[in-house]
């Protein structure tokens, strides 16, 4: 009577002769991948599920011997009528939008001048890459330097180039400016980012195909539009949804810039968040806002995502 | 280029573009030139209206950095013994005297402790999972890219309350050990699916040939996979170094007295009345600057970590 695991061993020989030799490969895939699933069970998930308890309770992390009362959906419910937090939204989208269309106007504009192949392109790409590899809190706090009203270098820009005195703005200070001045720091930081994942969409469309439009004598404006744009189309989504993650739980640079002000102008989700945690300490209310804000950008990236594989396979 | 070719773009059309793009270097690049000359200048310097360009370097930004100091009078000064360093020598003529050195010495440090232990964790894990993953079927290895992406889109803060209770409970609060821990967590699904793509273009037919020859799976992986994936591990390192390197909101919240780290505290650099602009700046260089060096070097290398690994070349 053969041995079923003889007749297997035959057929992949050297498996076999590897297993008489060390582990078998089996427990060395085990073995290799147990640590690090540990670390995101430890890291990732079993926070996750904590939070989700948490959401349905009264707890406050400052008051550990208080007694816990289930409290069911409550805190869900009372967040999604607190018109407080339909401002915080408001502001977040506000960030959000405005960040992507301008990301994506400028990093593609310069992805598309980059890909001209001047002399010492790859130079200066890497210099303006700088912005974002750097610490956004720390450049944060010194772009309220650079806002500064009397002594800052951008108002100081503006004086000069419009005429308009420099002390008689705050970009920071006036409600109506500090949520355009964040979303030009984070443009700023951000850009890059865009510009290098099209850039490599660029990179990734064959010359022959440019070649053959020029013999149809597509006009360079056409050729554009009916080929460059299409070819770009999924980097530069790709680009948008990581950008759109990002900027959807921003917390470092803007808590830096104003902290949530000038009367709660700036408050995104993030900044709203930490207040309710970590300085009220209504713990059970800010799980269940987490896992709303968790809930809200994974349906939207999902839908994204659906949209994403639509395109690239076109 | 000696044959005329469709494709490539016309001396004029390449001229205009480095034109508009050197410009746009230019006005990026303004902010953080701004930090840079800034750590140089002296306080009245730094907020001098309109801004000054041109000002005579001084390194009492660093010097203010670096220590703590308390105001003199003139009388007190005078009966001191003279000043025993450069550094007290500027301080000094501002009618100040160091009482000591500041925290910024100890949160460097920390920033390096839990910079370079929690790299070294995650691809000392990641390297190995990402073998696994490449070579094995192991379970949820179609799910890993969307693994990351997930958890990439839970906010830091959220995470934060039950890590916070967590490691309260564990005694893992404002600790080193803690940050490695938590960084390493963050950054291994990455670091593990960057590793992954670099470990899937070595040819498993090298492995082979060391099984044949009779290498265990192990010792073909140390001996064979390991140095063909070098450049694969240092750049993911990198990346995971400045993730690591540039973490706020973490640090913020979980770290105090002890482990915290050196962009929470950066921005808590005060001075007489207000901001201490040159020693913030001076702070702000010496953290930022190391990265920008790094970029520029190994440019090459980073570009696959900062796309994700999603654009493959």
């Amino acid at each position: 009577m053969p041995n079923p695991l003889d007749t297997a061993a035959r057929a992949t020989p050297d498996r076999i002769a590897r297993k008489l030799r060390g582990l078998s490969d089996r427990a060395i895939a085990w073995a290799f991948v147990a640590p690090t699933i540990f670390l995101l069970l430890a890291i990732n998930i079993f926070p996750l599920i904590w939070t989700i308890r948490l959401s349905f309770t009264n707890f406050a992390a400052n008051k550990p011997n208080a007694e816990v009362k289930w409290v069911g959906l409550r805190n869900y419910e009372r967040i999604l009528t607190d018109p407080d937090i339909w401002q915080t939204m408001q502001a977040t989208a506000h960030f959000l939008v405005w960040t992507i269309v301008l990301q994506v106007l400028i990093g593609f504009t310069l992805a598309w001048l980059i890909n001209r192949k001047f002399r010492g392109n790859d130079l200066l790409t890497t210099l303006i890459v700088l912005p974002m590899m750097l610490s956004p809190a720390v450049v944060g706090n010194f772009w309220t330097f650079l806002y500064q009203p009397q002594i800052g270098l951008i108002n100081y820009a503006v004086e000069f180039f419009t005429g308009i005195p420099a002390s008689s703005f705050s970009m920071l200070g006036s409600v109506t400016l500090a949520p355009w001045a964040i979303v030009i720091v984070d443009t700023w930081m951000w850009t890059p980012f865009v510009m290098l994942i099209c850039l490599a969409g660029l990179r990734s469309i064959p010359d022959y195909i440019y070649e053959a439009a020029e013999v149809d004598r597509a006009s360079p404006w056409r050729q554009f539009w009916t080929m460059t744009v299409p070819m770009v189309l999924p980097f530069l989504m790709l680009a948008v949804l990581f950008r759109g993650i990002e900027n959807f739980k921003m917390f470092d640079l803007v808590v830096q810039l104003t902290g949530g002000g000038p009367g709660d102008t700036t408050l995104l989700s993030s900044i709203e968040l930490k207040r309710e945690a970590f300085e009220k300490w209504r713990t059970g209310y800010s799980s269940a806002y987490a896992i709303i804000l968790f809930v809200t950008v994974f349906g939207l990236a999902s839908i994204y995502v659906k949209a994403l594989n639509k395109v690239k396979e076109r | 280029m000696s044959s005329y070719s469709v494709t490539e773009p016309s001396a004029r059309s390449k001229s205009v573009a480095a034109v508009l793009v050197v410009l746009y270097a230019v006005i990026t690049l303004l902010p953080l030139l701004w930090i840079i000359s800034t750590s140089f200048k002296t306080g009245p310097d730094s907020i001098s209206y309109p801004p000054k360009a041109i000002f005579s370097p001084t390194v009492e930004g660093y010097v203010n950095l670096f220590t703590n100091r308390t105001r003199a009078t003139t009388e007190q000064l005078a009966t001191m013994p003279p000043p025993a360093n450069f550094a007290e020598e500027i301080v000094r003529k501002r009618n100040e005297v160091i009482t000591g050195p500041s925290r910024f010495g100890e949160r460097f440090l920390n920033s390096v402790i839990i910079g370079f232990g929690s790299t070294f964790l995650s691809i000392m894990l990641g390297t190995l999972a990402a073998y696994a993953f490449s070579r094995f079927k192991v379970p949820l290895k179609d799910d890993l890219l969307f693994f990351i992406l997930s958890t990439r889109m839970m906010p830091p803060i959220a995470v934060a309350i039950p890590i916070f209770l967590m490691y309260r409970t564990l005694g893992l609060s404002d600790t080193h050990l803690g940050m490695i821990l938590l960084y390493t967590g963050v950054n291994i699904s990455l670091a593990v699916w960057l590793l992954k793509g670099f470990i899937d273009e070595i040819p498993r037919e090298y492995e082979e040939a060391a099984l044949i020859d009779g290498y265990t799976r192990f010792q073909a992986f140390r001996q064979v996979v390991l140095p063909q994936a070098a450049t694969g591990i240092a750049s993911t390192a990198i990346f995971c170094l400045i993730f690591a390197w540039n973490e706020y909101a973490f640090a913020v919240l979980l770290t105090s007295g002890n482990a915290q780290t050196a962009p929470p505290f950066i921005p808590t650099i005060i001075g007489v009345g207000g901001q201490d602009w040159p020693a913030v700046a001076a702070g702000a260089t010496l953290f930022l600057l190391p990265v920008m060096i790094f970029t520029i070097l190994l440019r090459k290398h980073l570009l696959r970590g900062i796309t994700f690994g999603a654009v493959r070349k």
